[in-house]
Protein backbone atom coordinates (compact mmCIF):
# COMPACT_ATOMS: atom_id res chain seq x y z
CA UNK A 1 0.00 0.00 0.00
CA UNK A 2 1.21 3.30 -0.88
CA UNK A 3 -0.47 5.17 1.95
CA UNK A 4 0.93 2.75 4.81
CA UNK A 5 4.12 1.94 5.15
CA UNK A 6 4.68 -1.91 6.05
CA UNK A 7 5.55 -0.93 9.29
CA UNK A 8 2.57 1.17 9.91
CA UNK A 9 0.56 -1.45 8.28
CA UNK A 10 1.65 -4.36 10.86
CA UNK A 11 0.11 -1.42 13.75
CA UNK A 12 -3.20 -2.42 12.01
CA UNK A 13 -3.26 -5.87 11.08
CA UNK A 14 -1.14 -7.19 13.99
CA UNK A 15 -4.13 -7.15 16.70
CA UNK A 16 -6.46 -8.83 14.12
CA UNK A 17 -4.76 -11.74 15.30
CA UNK A 18 -1.34 -12.92 16.50
CA UNK A 19 -1.68 -10.18 19.07
CA UNK A 20 -5.43 -9.49 19.46
CA UNK A 21 -6.17 -7.52 22.66
CA UNK A 22 -8.78 -10.41 23.69
CA UNK A 23 -7.53 -13.72 22.98
CA UNK A 24 -3.77 -12.91 23.43
CA UNK A 25 -3.58 -9.82 25.94
CA UNK A 26 -6.36 -10.18 27.81
CA UNK A 27 -7.67 -7.06 27.84
CA UNK A 28 -11.09 -5.37 27.76
CA UNK A 29 -13.03 -8.43 28.31
CA UNK A 30 -15.07 -6.31 30.90
CA UNK A 31 -17.37 -4.96 28.60
CA UNK A 32 -17.18 -7.12 25.67
CA UNK A 33 -18.92 -10.21 26.48
CA UNK A 34 -22.17 -9.05 28.43
CA UNK A 35 -23.40 -7.48 25.41
CA UNK A 36 -22.60 -10.07 22.59
CA UNK A 37 -25.97 -12.57 22.99
CA UNK A 38 -27.13 -10.33 19.59
CA UNK A 39 -25.20 -9.18 16.64
CA UNK A 40 -26.43 -5.93 16.38
CA UNK A 41 -25.19 -4.90 19.73
CA UNK A 42 -21.88 -6.44 19.40
CA UNK A 43 -21.54 -4.26 15.94
CA UNK A 44 -22.40 -0.84 17.77
CA UNK A 45 -20.40 -1.86 20.59
CA UNK A 46 -16.78 -2.38 18.42
CA UNK A 47 -18.12 0.94 16.36
CA UNK A 48 -18.34 2.66 19.86
CA UNK A 49 -15.11 1.62 20.78
CA UNK A 50 -13.12 2.02 17.48
CA UNK A 51 -14.28 5.85 17.81
CA UNK A 52 -13.07 6.06 21.37
CA UNK A 53 -9.51 4.40 20.85
CA UNK A 54 -8.88 6.09 17.49
CA UNK A 55 -9.86 9.49 18.96
CA UNK A 56 -8.53 9.10 22.42
CA UNK A 57 -5.13 7.78 21.16
CA UNK A 58 -4.62 10.71 18.99
CA UNK A 59 -5.60 13.28 21.92
CA UNK A 60 -3.32 11.53 24.51
CA UNK A 61 -0.46 11.44 22.00
CA UNK A 62 -0.77 15.13 21.30
CA UNK A 63 -0.58 15.71 25.10
CA UNK A 64 1.94 13.37 26.08
CA UNK A 65 4.61 15.64 26.58
CA UNK A 66 2.20 17.94 29.04
CA UNK A 67 0.74 15.23 30.79
CA UNK A 68 2.64 15.40 34.32
CA UNK A 69 3.44 11.37 35.09
CA UNK A 70 1.74 11.25 38.49
CA UNK A 71 -1.58 11.87 37.59
CA UNK A 72 -1.60 10.63 34.48
CA UNK A 73 -4.46 8.07 34.81
CA UNK A 74 -6.37 10.85 35.84
CA UNK A 75 -6.12 12.23 33.30
CA UNK A 76 -6.36 9.61 30.84
CA UNK A 77 -9.30 8.99 32.84
CA UNK A 78 -11.11 12.30 32.09
CA UNK A 79 -10.13 12.22 28.19
CA UNK A 80 -11.77 8.78 27.60
CA UNK A 81 -14.94 9.85 30.40
CA UNK A 82 -15.60 12.99 27.69
CA UNK A 83 -15.26 10.67 24.58
CA UNK A 84 -17.46 7.64 26.24
CA UNK A 85 -20.31 10.60 27.07
CA UNK A 86 -20.12 11.88 23.04
CA UNK A 87 -20.97 8.63 22.27
CA UNK A 88 -23.76 8.00 24.35
CA UNK A 89 -25.49 11.01 24.01
CA UNK A 90 -24.69 10.22 20.23
CA UNK A 91 -26.49 6.60 20.64
CA UNK A 92 -29.61 7.90 23.19
CA UNK A 93 -30.59 10.54 19.87
CA UNK A 94 -30.32 7.94 17.47
CA UNK A 95 -30.54 4.54 18.60
CA UNK A 96 -32.10 5.01 21.49
CA UNK A 97 -33.17 1.12 21.64
CA UNK A 98 -29.93 -0.05 21.35
CA UNK A 99 -28.72 2.19 23.45
CA UNK A 100 -31.18 0.73 26.18
CA UNK A 101 -29.86 -2.61 25.15
CA UNK A 102 -26.45 -1.85 26.09
CA UNK A 103 -27.11 0.20 29.10
CA UNK A 104 -24.23 0.56 31.36
CA UNK A 105 -21.90 -1.05 29.24
CA UNK A 106 -22.07 1.79 26.82
CA UNK A 107 -20.37 4.00 30.22
CA UNK A 108 -17.70 0.91 30.84
CA UNK A 109 -15.80 1.49 27.81
CA UNK A 110 -14.18 4.08 30.45
CA UNK A 111 -13.11 1.33 32.57
CA UNK A 112 -12.41 -1.15 29.12
CA UNK A 113 -8.70 -1.90 29.84
CA UNK A 114 -7.71 -2.08 26.19
CA UNK A 115 -8.10 1.30 26.19
CA UNK A 116 -6.17 2.42 28.85
CA UNK A 117 -3.63 -0.30 28.30
CA UNK A 118 -2.82 1.19 24.76
CA UNK A 119 -2.67 5.08 26.11
CA UNK A 120 0.15 3.57 28.95
CA UNK A 121 1.79 0.81 26.29
CA UNK A 122 1.45 3.03 22.59
CA UNK A 123 0.27 6.35 23.14
CA UNK A 124 2.22 8.03 25.74
CA UNK A 125 5.28 7.29 23.41
CA UNK A 126 4.50 7.68 19.81
CA UNK A 127 3.29 10.41 17.71
CA UNK A 128 0.11 11.11 16.75
CA UNK A 129 -0.37 9.34 13.34
CA UNK A 130 1.08 6.36 14.55
CA UNK A 131 -0.83 6.19 17.44
CA UNK A 132 -4.08 6.64 15.61
CA UNK A 133 -3.66 3.63 13.54
CA UNK A 134 -2.21 1.43 16.82
CA UNK A 135 -5.91 2.70 18.45
CA UNK A 136 -7.77 1.99 15.75
CA UNK A 137 -5.89 -1.71 15.11
CA UNK A 138 -6.43 -2.71 18.71
CA UNK A 139 -10.43 -1.71 18.51
CA UNK A 140 -10.70 -3.12 15.23
CA UNK A 141 -8.99 -6.66 16.85
CA UNK A 142 -11.49 -6.19 19.78
CA UNK A 143 -14.50 -5.49 17.46
CA UNK A 144 -13.30 -8.70 15.29
CA UNK A 145 -14.00 -11.06 18.53
CA UNK A 146 -16.72 -9.47 19.49
CA UNK A 147 -18.80 -9.85 15.96
CA UNK A 148 -17.27 -13.35 15.97
CA UNK A 149 -19.01 -14.34 19.53
CA UNK A 150 -21.89 -12.33 18.81
CA UNK A 151 -22.74 -13.76 15.13
CA UNK A 152 -22.15 -17.79 16.67
CA UNK A 153 -24.33 -16.62 19.75
CA UNK A 154 -27.01 -15.14 18.06
CA UNK A 155 -26.92 -18.11 14.85
CA UNK A 156 -27.33 -20.59 17.35
CA UNK A 157 -28.79 -19.54 20.13
CA UNK A 158 -31.89 -17.50 18.13
CA UNK A 159 -31.54 -18.87 14.66
CA UNK A 160 -31.05 -15.44 13.56
CA UNK A 161 -28.62 -12.53 12.26
CA UNK A 162 -29.28 -8.90 13.23
CA UNK A 163 -32.29 -9.98 13.91
CA UNK A 164 -33.76 -11.73 10.72
CA UNK A 165 -34.02 -15.47 10.92
CA UNK A 166 -31.61 -16.92 8.30
CA UNK A 167 -32.16 -20.58 9.43
CA UNK A 168 -35.91 -20.48 9.18
CA UNK A 169 -38.95 -20.72 11.60
CA UNK A 170 -38.66 -22.36 14.63
CA UNK A 171 -42.44 -22.37 15.30
CA UNK A 172 -43.49 -23.23 11.58
CA UNK A 173 -40.84 -25.42 11.08
CA UNK A 174 -39.29 -24.84 7.92
CA UNK A 175 -36.05 -24.22 6.52
CA UNK A 176 -33.14 -26.02 9.15
CA UNK A 177 -36.07 -26.87 11.84
CA UNK A 178 -37.76 -29.26 9.53
CA UNK A 179 -35.39 -31.80 9.85
CA UNK A 180 -35.03 -32.09 13.45
CA UNK A 181 -32.59 -28.62 14.41
CA UNK A 182 -33.45 -26.53 17.96
CA UNK A 183 -32.18 -23.70 18.70
CA UNK A 184 -29.68 -23.81 21.87
CA UNK A 185 -30.85 -22.17 24.43
CA UNK A 186 -27.88 -22.57 26.51
CA UNK A 187 -26.06 -19.74 24.02
CA UNK A 188 -28.28 -17.16 24.94
CA UNK A 189 -27.23 -17.17 28.89
CA UNK A 190 -24.12 -15.37 29.99
CA UNK A 191 -21.96 -17.67 30.42
CA UNK A 192 -21.81 -19.16 26.90
CA UNK A 193 -20.08 -15.93 25.98
CA UNK A 194 -16.96 -16.95 27.85
CA UNK A 195 -17.34 -20.63 26.86
CA UNK A 196 -17.36 -19.28 22.97
CA UNK A 197 -14.23 -17.22 23.54
CA UNK A 198 -12.73 -20.03 25.26
CA UNK A 199 -13.43 -22.36 22.13
CA UNK A 200 -11.88 -18.69 19.71
CA UNK A 201 -8.94 -19.15 21.68
CA UNK A 202 -8.63 -22.99 21.68
CA UNK A 203 -9.21 -22.38 17.86
CA UNK A 204 -6.59 -19.39 17.34
CA UNK A 205 -3.72 -21.35 19.44
CA UNK A 206 -4.08 -24.82 17.82
CA UNK A 207 -3.38 -22.53 14.27
CA UNK A 208 -0.65 -21.19 15.74
CA UNK A 209 1.26 -23.01 18.08
CA UNK A 210 3.78 -20.14 19.24
CA UNK A 211 0.78 -18.48 20.93
CA UNK A 212 0.83 -21.53 23.58
CA UNK A 213 1.41 -20.76 27.15
CA UNK A 214 3.56 -22.70 29.48
CA UNK A 215 1.74 -22.84 32.90
CA UNK B 1 -34.56 -4.76 57.23
CA UNK B 2 -35.92 -7.88 55.03
CA UNK B 3 -34.66 -5.43 51.64
CA UNK B 4 -31.43 -5.46 52.96
CA UNK B 5 -30.85 -9.30 53.28
CA UNK B 6 -32.72 -9.71 50.04
CA UNK B 7 -29.92 -7.14 48.31
CA UNK B 8 -27.38 -8.72 50.09
CA UNK B 9 -27.72 -12.09 48.54
CA UNK B 10 -29.21 -10.88 45.56
CA UNK B 11 -25.98 -9.51 44.73
CA UNK B 12 -23.40 -11.82 46.27
CA UNK B 13 -24.93 -15.13 44.54
CA UNK B 14 -27.95 -13.91 42.04
CA UNK B 15 -26.11 -10.73 40.16
CA UNK B 16 -22.80 -11.77 40.81
CA UNK B 17 -20.53 -9.46 39.52
CA UNK B 18 -18.51 -12.17 37.79
CA UNK B 19 -20.87 -14.28 36.45
CA UNK B 20 -23.77 -12.36 35.69
CA UNK B 21 -22.61 -9.25 34.52
CA UNK B 22 -19.02 -10.15 33.25
CA UNK B 23 -17.57 -6.84 35.32
CA UNK B 24 -13.77 -7.16 35.96
CA UNK B 25 -13.03 -9.49 33.95
CA UNK B 26 -9.44 -8.13 33.37
CA UNK B 27 -7.78 -8.41 36.71
CA UNK B 28 -10.07 -11.59 37.64
CA UNK B 29 -7.97 -13.10 34.83
CA UNK B 30 -4.68 -11.80 35.67
CA UNK B 31 -4.68 -11.71 39.22
CA UNK B 32 -5.76 -15.28 40.00
CA UNK B 33 -2.64 -17.11 39.57
CA UNK B 34 -2.38 -17.28 43.09
CA UNK B 35 -4.87 -17.29 45.56
CA UNK B 36 -2.69 -15.42 48.15
CA UNK B 37 -2.67 -12.38 45.49
CA UNK B 38 -6.59 -13.16 44.61
CA UNK B 39 -7.72 -12.78 48.16
CA UNK B 40 -5.43 -9.24 48.58
CA UNK B 41 -7.32 -7.94 45.37
CA UNK B 42 -10.76 -9.05 46.02
CA UNK B 43 -10.13 -6.90 50.18
CA UNK B 44 -9.44 -4.23 48.35
CA UNK B 45 -12.06 -4.55 45.80
CA UNK B 46 -14.48 -4.89 48.53
CA UNK B 47 -13.08 -1.81 50.45
CA UNK B 48 -13.29 0.35 47.62
CA UNK B 49 -16.46 -0.71 46.50
CA UNK B 50 -17.96 0.03 50.14
CA UNK B 51 -16.52 3.87 49.88
CA UNK B 52 -17.36 4.80 46.13
CA UNK B 53 -20.89 3.40 45.76
CA UNK B 54 -22.08 5.16 48.71
CA UNK B 55 -20.51 8.54 47.40
CA UNK B 56 -21.60 8.22 44.12
CA UNK B 57 -25.28 7.60 45.72
CA UNK B 58 -24.87 10.79 47.22
CA UNK B 59 -23.51 12.47 44.07
CA UNK B 60 -26.43 11.05 42.23
CA UNK B 61 -29.09 12.18 44.50
CA UNK B 62 -28.43 15.82 45.30
CA UNK B 63 -26.32 16.84 41.90
CA UNK B 64 -26.54 14.55 38.64
CA UNK B 65 -30.10 12.95 38.89
CA UNK B 66 -33.16 14.86 36.97
CA UNK B 67 -34.41 17.44 39.10
CA UNK B 68 -31.86 16.83 41.86
CA UNK B 69 -31.10 20.21 42.26
CA UNK B 70 -34.01 20.96 43.88
CA UNK B 71 -32.05 21.69 47.42
CA UNK B 72 -30.48 24.85 45.87
CA UNK B 73 -33.85 26.53 44.79
CA UNK B 74 -36.87 26.02 43.31
CA UNK B 75 -35.15 27.81 40.03
CA UNK B 76 -33.07 24.68 40.03
CA UNK B 77 -35.34 22.35 39.55
CA UNK B 78 -35.66 21.50 35.65
CA UNK B 79 -32.26 20.56 35.66
CA UNK B 80 -31.08 17.06 34.83
CA UNK B 81 -26.95 16.87 34.74
CA UNK B 82 -27.00 12.73 34.42
CA UNK B 83 -25.08 13.04 30.95
CA UNK B 84 -22.77 13.91 33.34
CA UNK B 85 -22.53 10.72 35.49
CA UNK B 86 -20.00 8.69 33.76
CA UNK B 87 -17.16 11.46 33.81
CA UNK B 88 -17.96 12.60 37.48
CA UNK B 89 -18.34 8.95 38.98
CA UNK B 90 -15.23 7.85 37.66
CA UNK B 91 -12.90 11.50 38.77
CA UNK B 92 -14.65 9.92 42.07
CA UNK B 93 -13.60 6.42 42.17
CA UNK B 94 -10.04 7.61 40.98
CA UNK B 95 -9.51 10.29 43.57
CA UNK B 96 -10.93 8.06 45.73
CA UNK B 97 -8.61 5.36 45.09
CA UNK B 98 -5.75 7.82 45.81
CA UNK B 99 -7.19 8.91 49.25
CA UNK B 100 -7.43 5.35 50.61
CA UNK B 101 -4.05 4.63 49.51
CA UNK B 102 -2.47 7.52 51.19
CA UNK B 103 -4.63 7.11 54.12
CA UNK B 104 -3.77 3.35 54.30
CA UNK B 105 -0.13 4.16 53.71
CA UNK B 106 0.14 6.51 56.44
CA UNK B 107 -2.18 4.87 59.39
CA UNK B 108 -1.61 0.92 58.54
CA UNK B 109 1.61 0.02 56.27
CA UNK B 110 0.84 -3.73 57.37
CA UNK B 111 -2.68 -4.01 54.95
CA UNK B 112 -0.66 -1.22 52.57
CA UNK B 113 1.82 -3.46 52.00
CA UNK B 114 -0.71 -6.40 51.39
CA UNK B 115 -3.19 -4.44 49.36
CA UNK B 116 -0.93 -1.22 48.27
CA UNK B 117 0.41 -2.62 44.87
CA UNK B 118 -3.34 -3.14 44.12
CA UNK B 119 -4.91 -0.01 44.63
CA UNK B 120 -3.79 1.56 41.53
CA UNK B 121 -5.46 -1.33 39.41
CA UNK B 122 -8.46 -0.90 40.78
CA UNK B 123 -8.80 2.58 39.86
CA UNK B 124 -9.77 1.12 36.32
CA UNK B 125 -11.43 -1.88 37.30
CA UNK B 126 -14.43 -2.54 35.75
CA UNK B 127 -16.42 -3.79 39.17
CA UNK B 128 -15.92 -0.34 40.58
CA UNK B 129 -17.60 1.46 37.74
CA UNK B 130 -19.76 -1.19 37.27
CA UNK B 131 -21.06 -0.73 40.90
CA UNK B 132 -21.87 2.55 40.99
CA UNK B 133 -23.44 2.79 37.12
CA UNK B 134 -25.91 -0.52 38.03
CA UNK B 135 -26.34 1.54 41.34
CA UNK B 136 -27.89 4.06 39.15
CA UNK B 137 -29.51 2.07 36.54
CA UNK B 138 -31.20 -0.15 39.22
CA UNK B 139 -32.60 3.07 41.69
CA UNK B 140 -30.88 2.04 44.76
CA UNK B 141 -33.30 3.81 47.07
CA UNK B 142 -31.79 4.53 50.28
CA UNK B 143 -28.02 5.42 51.82
CA UNK B 144 -28.18 2.31 53.86
CA UNK B 145 -29.01 0.37 50.73
CA UNK B 146 -25.98 1.97 48.31
CA UNK B 147 -23.57 0.72 50.82
CA UNK B 148 -25.04 -2.78 51.38
CA UNK B 149 -24.98 -3.03 47.90
CA UNK B 150 -21.25 -1.70 47.20
CA UNK B 151 -20.02 -4.15 49.98
CA UNK B 152 -22.53 -7.33 48.57
CA UNK B 153 -21.51 -7.15 45.71
CA UNK B 154 -17.81 -6.81 46.50
CA UNK B 155 -18.25 -9.88 48.41
CA UNK B 156 -19.47 -11.64 45.31
CA UNK B 157 -16.40 -10.41 43.58
CA UNK B 158 -14.35 -11.83 45.92
CA UNK B 159 -16.06 -15.24 45.99
CA UNK B 160 -15.28 -15.34 42.19
CA UNK B 161 -11.66 -14.68 41.96
CA UNK B 162 -10.63 -16.57 45.29
CA UNK B 163 -13.00 -20.01 43.42
CA UNK B 164 -10.77 -19.66 40.28
CA UNK B 165 -7.31 -18.74 41.81
CA UNK B 166 -7.93 -22.01 44.02
CA UNK B 167 -9.06 -24.00 40.38
CA UNK B 168 -6.54 -22.94 38.41
CA UNK B 169 -3.79 -23.57 41.46
CA UNK B 170 -5.35 -27.35 41.01
CA UNK B 171 -5.06 -27.27 37.59
CA UNK B 172 -1.67 -26.86 37.09
CA UNK B 173 -1.36 -30.34 37.50
CA UNK B 174 -4.08 -31.69 35.55
CA UNK B 175 -3.55 -32.49 31.44
CA UNK B 176 -4.74 -29.63 29.92
CA UNK B 177 -4.46 -29.94 26.26
CA UNK B 178 -1.59 -27.12 25.31
CA UNK B 179 -4.02 -24.92 23.73
CA UNK B 180 -6.30 -24.59 25.72
CA UNK B 181 -3.45 -24.25 28.80
CA UNK B 182 -3.71 -20.80 30.72
CA UNK B 183 -6.36 -18.54 29.12
CA UNK B 184 -8.61 -20.93 27.16
CA UNK B 185 -9.27 -23.11 30.14
CA UNK B 186 -10.18 -20.23 32.71
CA UNK B 187 -12.49 -18.75 30.16
CA UNK B 188 -14.56 -22.38 29.90
CA UNK B 189 -14.26 -22.98 33.55
CA UNK B 190 -15.69 -19.04 34.70
CA UNK B 191 -18.56 -20.28 31.91
CA UNK B 192 -18.70 -23.54 33.69
CA UNK B 193 -19.09 -21.43 36.99
CA UNK B 194 -21.47 -18.81 35.92
CA UNK B 195 -23.87 -21.94 34.69
CA UNK B 196 -23.76 -23.04 38.19
CA UNK B 197 -24.43 -19.51 39.85
CA UNK B 198 -27.27 -19.20 37.09
CA UNK B 199 -29.12 -22.08 39.48
CA UNK B 200 -29.29 -19.13 42.14
CA UNK B 201 -31.56 -17.58 40.56
CA UNK B 202 -34.29 -19.66 42.06
CA UNK B 203 -33.32 -18.32 45.44
CA UNK B 204 -35.32 -15.97 45.90
CA UNK B 205 -39.07 -16.41 46.12
CA UNK B 206 -41.91 -13.45 45.58
CA UNK B 207 -41.61 -10.41 43.48
CA UNK B 208 -38.01 -10.62 42.50
CA UNK B 209 -37.52 -8.86 39.66
CA UNK B 210 -35.90 -10.04 36.37
CA UNK B 211 -32.17 -9.38 36.02
CA UNK B 212 -32.02 -6.39 33.81
CA UNK B 213 -29.19 -7.99 31.63
CA UNK B 214 -30.00 -7.92 27.94
CA UNK B 215 -29.97 -11.71 27.36
CA UNK B 216 -32.58 -12.68 29.71
CA UNK B 217 -34.59 -9.58 27.35
CA UNK B 218 -33.77 -11.49 24.44
CA UNK B 219 -34.52 -14.98 25.82
CA UNK B 220 -37.71 -13.38 27.18
CA UNK B 221 -38.95 -12.13 24.08
CA UNK B 222 -38.52 -14.93 22.42
CA UNK B 223 -40.72 -16.93 24.83
CA UNK B 224 -42.92 -14.54 24.34
CA UNK B 225 -43.59 -14.93 21.07
CA UNK B 226 -43.05 -18.24 21.06
CA UNK B 227 -46.47 -18.24 23.69
CA UNK B 228 -48.01 -15.86 21.33
CA UNK B 229 -47.49 -18.44 18.11
CA UNK B 230 -48.60 -20.99 20.50
CA UNK B 231 -51.62 -19.22 21.51
CA UNK B 232 -52.57 -18.37 17.85
CA UNK B 233 -51.88 -22.19 16.32
CA UNK B 234 -54.07 -23.37 19.66
CA UNK B 235 -56.56 -21.08 18.30
CA UNK B 236 -56.51 -22.41 14.53
CA UNK B 237 -56.55 -25.88 16.37
CA UNK B 238 -59.64 -25.80 18.13
CA UNK B 239 -61.78 -23.51 15.08
CA UNK B 240 -60.39 -26.34 12.82
CA UNK B 241 -61.55 -29.20 15.58
CA UNK B 242 -65.31 -27.34 15.45
CA UNK B 243 -65.17 -27.45 11.82
CA UNK B 244 -64.48 -31.02 11.68
CA UNK B 245 -67.03 -31.35 14.39
CA UNK B 246 -69.79 -29.48 12.63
Amino acid sequence: MALLSKKDANLILDPLADNNPITIQVLGICSALAITAELKASLVMSISVIFVMGVGNVVISLMRNLIPSKIRIIAQLIVVATLVIVVDQVLKAFAYELSKTLSVFVGLIITNCIIMGRFEAFALGNGVWRSFLDGVGNALGYGLILVMVGFFRELLGAGTLFGIPVLGDPIAKTGLYSIGYENNGFMIIPPAALIVVGVIIWVQRSRNRALIEEA
Amino acid sequence: MLEHIELFFKSIFIDNMVFAVFLGMCSYLAVSKKVATAVGLGAAVIFVLAVTVPLNWLLDQYLLRDGALAWLGPEYADYNLSFLSFIMFIATIATMVQLVEIVVEKFSPSLYNSLGIFLPLIAVNCAILGGSLFMQARDIPSLGLALNYGISSGIGWFLAILAIAAIREKIRYSNVPPPLRGLGITFIITGLMGIGFQSFGGMLTGDNDPPETTEQTTAEKIEEEKIIKEEIDDKKAVSYNDVINE
